[in-house]
């Protein structure tokens, strides 16, 4: 009787069958600023992500989604409110013990991809597991491995400068992965794309979030990603206001891909 | 990794790298140049107290350094020899006079008067002719670095000072004087003739005491029969004409500080280039920080570039320092460069760059993460 009802009162933690919440958080505030120019960009907010799953969090420009992904991803901390990665609270954590949760633990994925320009792509890669204190030839077979994975096995030794804003993106995919964390988290991973290199990577993120350990949330406010979805939050002036699970009626990847072919024939 | 960021960092702006560089450069160079200087400086000084055999240096009251001394008279020479542990006592003759060269005018010279049999002080470093050569009349020895300066081509020129006539009879190297005036070797009876000093004057009684012999005592006891002169150790003497020439004329002083400001200077530049690279490479270390790093590996990418700019504008400066060095070794103002002195400059260039690292650093410390963000 107890189980049921707590799940009924927090619907957004109940994890579907075989997966698990690796990241919960309740409650959370956010305000930025100060003085007069202060904005309550988060109004309580709570989630949880479930591992083997892509989470789209959705909505109009300025609603809080890219203040949310700072606090997820342990980059920013929520003035009120409590966040739990990978089984940790990190309420109290000195900011070098959120560096050491987020290097363990969780993943990024940035608009401009915010790779290294004197790096090469295997580098910029390496350097995830790098400072982590993962060194030698371990990382750099690790890192290639990621970077085939993400259909880069030919531009290994490109420089993010001879890579189109798609291939960057990629190298920023398997930056992300390699050091197998528990949450990845992209905020707006399509926004600099065309829509052709959009859906690859959105389909390369789906694709990682099938991993029954790892959870998968995108930021984003582009329709086209929508197929490619698990579950959507919606988000509007700070507060969660909508939560979809991808039902029979939502066209599926595949589907997408379908009428794309059809429409490209007719 | 944090090394190869480092050097990518660092050799992505070449100009910046050149600034740096450049600004490292100049204060080694500087550094080397002045403390270099200090050192031959140095060197020049004690040279004839180092050179000149005696453990004790007997010496007019007040003497100031090695050039300028007042005489004393000739026979302390036998009270110092009449005291229990002296072993030798060997009178020396030095003083400012003025050489007549012969293609007309003159200049200052400190004539240099010892007997070598007596094995006061002699030349060194004779490339041309012998000791033995100041028999002869009229022979004087100088240093091949102020032939032009004598006015005068090699040995067997001759010249005047005071109203006798020398002749040149060996060449001397390396024998210079800090205050640029030539040194002219002879016999102690010619130097009190060119300088005419009465035959009962000397300047110095160089006093070498017994192996063994508790030097102190040797020196209370001279002192007490010879209360109007002072008696020195080597050493004393050594100090006391460094502080004249290095430290009472300022000389010294304008040396030292003429580094500190190289040092200065250097700082300011690479703190300035480190400061700006870092300001160029903010939002990759907010990444670095995104993806999780310590912030004490991002100490050490700055640290490192910091370091490598050090080596680098060592190895340039140092070259260039040398260079400056063997071209200043046959002037009469020598650049010493030694081993302690290469290895100070390294420490102070290391030291530099750190210092210059701690503004860069302080401004990765104020980095807000959320800038990995586009908003
Ligand atoms: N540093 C800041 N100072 C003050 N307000 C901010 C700051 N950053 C973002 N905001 C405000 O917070 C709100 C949420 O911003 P953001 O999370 O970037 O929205 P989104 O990513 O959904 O576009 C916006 O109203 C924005 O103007
Ligand atoms: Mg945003």
């Amino acid at each position: 009787m107890t189980a049921i009802a707590t799940v009924q009162e927090t619907p957004a933690t109940a994890a579907p069958a075989g997966t698990s919440v690796v990241l919960e958080a309740t409650d959370i505030v956010k305000e930025l600023g100060h003085g007069a120019g202060k904005v309550r960009a988060l109004k309580g907010v709570s989630l949880a992500l479930n591992t083997g799953e892509l989470t789209l969090l959705m909505g109009p420009s300025g609603s809080g989604k890219t203040t949310l992904l700072s606090i997820l991803g342990c980059i920013l901390s929520p003035t009120s409110g409590t966040l739990t990665v990978a089984g940790k609270p990190t309420t109290g954590l000195t900011p070098e013990a959120l560096a050491s949760l987020r290097r363990r633990h969780v993943g990024f994925i940035f608009q401009s991809y915010n790779l290294f320009p004197t790096l090469t792509a295997e580098e910029n890669v390496r350097l995830a597991l790098d400072v982590r204190g993962d060194r030698g030839s371990d990382a750099i077979v690790h890192a290639q491995r990621a970077l085939h994975h993400v259909g880069l096995r030919h531009k290994l030794k490109s420089y993010p400068a001879n890579l189109s804003g798609g291939e960057q993106q990629r190298v920023a995919v398997a930056r992300s992965l390699v050091g197998a964390p528990s949450v990845i988290l992209a905020d707006e991973p399509t926004a600099a794309l065309d829509s052709e290199n959009g859906l690859a990577v959105m389909a390369l993120l789906s694709q990682i979030a099938k991993d029954k350990s790892r959870a998968v949330l995108a930021v984003t406010h582009d329709p086209r990603t929508v197929p490619f979805a698990d579950r959507i939050l919606r988000i509007e002036d700070g507060l969660i206001v909508g939560e979809e699970r991808r039902t029979e009626g939502v066209e599926t990847v595949h589907e997408l891909a379908r009428n794309r072919k059809r429409k490209a024939n007719a | 990794m944090t090394l190869t960021l480092a050097f990518r960092n660092l050799f992505h702006d070449r100009v910046r790298l050149a600034v740096t560089l450049v600004g490292i450069l100049f204060s080694i160079v500087l550094v080397a140049v002045q403390l270099g200087l200090y050192l031959g400086a140095r060197g020049m000084i004690i040279s004839m107290i180092d050179r000149a055999d005696g453990d004790l240096w007997i010496m007019a009251y007040g003497t100031k350094n090695f050039e300028e001394a007042q005489p004393i008279r000739a026979r302390e020479r036998y009270v110092a020899l009449a005291t229990p542990g002296v072993v030798s006592a060997v009178p020396l003759v030095t003083a400012f006079t003025d050489w007549r060269k012969p293609t007309g005018g003159s200049t200052l010279v400190v004539v240099i008067g010892a007997d070598h049999e007596d094995g006061g002080l002699a030349p060194w470093n004779i490339v041309e002719g012998s000791v033995t050569g100041l028999g002869v009349r009229d022979a004087v020895i100088v240093d091949k670095t102020y032939l032009a300066e004598l006015g005068i081509k090699g040995v067997g020129d001759t010249a005047q000072v005071g109203s006798s006539r020398v002749r040149v009879v060996g060449l001397t190297e390396g024998i210079r004087s800090f205050t640029v005036t030539p040194f002219i070797f002879t016999t102690l009876n010619r130097a009190r003739s060119l300088i005419d000093m009465p035959a009962d004057n000397i300047t110095y009684v160089l006093t070498k005491v017994a192996p063994g012999a508790d030097i102190e005592k040797v020196r209370a006891d001279i002192r007490a029969k010879l209360p109007d002169s002072e008696v020195l150790t080597k050493a004393e003497f050594r100090t006391r004409s460094l502080n004249h020439w290095l430290f009472a004329t300022g000389a010294g002083v304008a040396l030292i500080g003429g580094a500190v400001l190289g040092l200065i200077v250097g700082t300011v530049i690479v703190a300035q280039t480190l400061y700006s690279s870092t300001k160029d490479h903010l939002s990759e270390f907010a990444t670095l920080r995104a993806l999780g790093s310590s912030s004490g590996y991002i100490h050490k990418v700055i640290l490192m570039q910091a370091g490598l700019s050090a080596v680098l504008g060592y190895v340039l400066g140092m070259a260039i320092a040398l260079t400056i060095v063997y071209l200043s070794e046959h002037t009469a103002l020598p650049i010493v460069m030694s081993p302690g002195l290469a290895a100070l400059l390294l420490g102070l260039t290391f030291a530099m760059c750190a210092i210059s690292a701690l503004s860069a650093i302080g401004k990765v410390m104020r980095i807000d993460p959320a800038m990995v963000f586009n908003r």
